[in-house]
């Protein structure tokens, strides 16, 4: 009876993602909204296990969870955005909402038609490598350049980060390093001929 | 009954178009704008991953991994730059959001 768990586990999961998905656009709360999300990363993860992706079902837990989400709760906090209205977007709501519908249909329509490749159920596979170790068989070797360019693309993002948030010399009153290291003597000192 | 591809598509479909429906409602808050964007992000990446199991090719997880960084890269200058905007501006609304100099 292996089967119907695993299809009962997906039901459970697939159904708390999209009412959570659905709680975050619909909650007035910001702060409720972040947490709806949360929510919806931890559905996923625990549907990206059942698809045996364990690596990444963990990084989205560790990473996407714990950094990303903890920074938009620290940004609500500190900003102090709490409340939501959708009150002024309803009259945009109704044209924009059909197209969404309709673009979602397309796509279950379209997944639903191809029996080749949708047609095959969740293969039990035998004993072999890990997730991990398979991802980082192909991921060092085949991708590596693309690994290197993700790496300098993260510090591309935290020398913009810092740069963005750290404060404005003009707008307190701090030294500026530079301009005390640069200075010039004729710049300070001036001879008088008495 | 078994589980198929169908199943995940279907799920990451919509949550994808909630996260479209969200960014058309959320016209005001730019965090909930940013948040609706990470859910798109999660239905494009559920979407991957379940492609990545059922055809018994690893290439859909290097994706997600790829397209993780980079949301999280992005997440993390979006809320830089709204953190910068909220010093200039005092607010988050994007209605009030109209002049380009800064």
């Amino acid at each position: 009876m292996l089967i119907p768990m695993q299809s009962l586990i997906f039901y459970v999961f697939a159904s708390l993602l999209a009412c959570s998905a659905l709680m975050v656009i619909l909650a007035r709360d910001t702060v409720h909204a972040a947490l709806f999300l949360v929510l919806a990363f931890f559905a996923s993860a625990a549907l990206w296990l059942i698809l045996q992706a364990e690596f990444l079902a963990l990084i989205l837990v560790l990473v996407y969870v714990g950094a990303v989400m903890t920074l938009f709760l620290f940004v609500v906090m500190t900003l102090n955005v709490r409340a939501t209205s959708l009150k002024s977007a309803w009259h945009y709501a109704p044209f924009g909402l059909a197209i969404i519908a309709a673009m979602v249909a397309a796509i279950i329509y379209i997944s639903g038609t191809n029996t080749a490749s949708t047609g095959l159920p969740l293969t039990e596979l035998a004993i072999q490598d890990s997730n991990t170790l398979a991802l980082g068989r192909v991921l060092y070797t085949q991708y590596a350049y693309v690994f290197e360019l993700a790496g300098i693309l993260l510090l591309v993002a935290i020398i913009a980060a810092i740069v963005l948030a750290s404060p404005v010399a003009r707008e307190r009153k701090i030294q500026i390093i530079a301009k005390q290291v640069t200075t010039r003597a004729k710049d300070r000192i001036r001879w008088v001929d008495l | 009954m078994t589980i198929t591809l169908t199943h995940y598509l279907i799920i990451s479909a919509l949550v994808f178009g909630i996260g479209m429906a969200g960014i058309i409602s959320h016209r005001q808050n730019v965090i909930g704008l940013l948040m609706c964007v990470e859910l798109m992000l999660l239905g494009v990446n559920t979407n991957l991953i379940a492609f990545s199991h059922y055809l018994h090719d690893l290439t859909g997880q290097i994706f997600v991994f790829f397209i993780l960084t980079v949301a999280a890269a992005e997440a993390a200058i979006g809320l830089a730059i709204l953190i910068v905007l909220f010093r200039k501006r005092a607010t988050v609304e994007v209605d009030q959001l109209t002049e380009l100099q800064g």
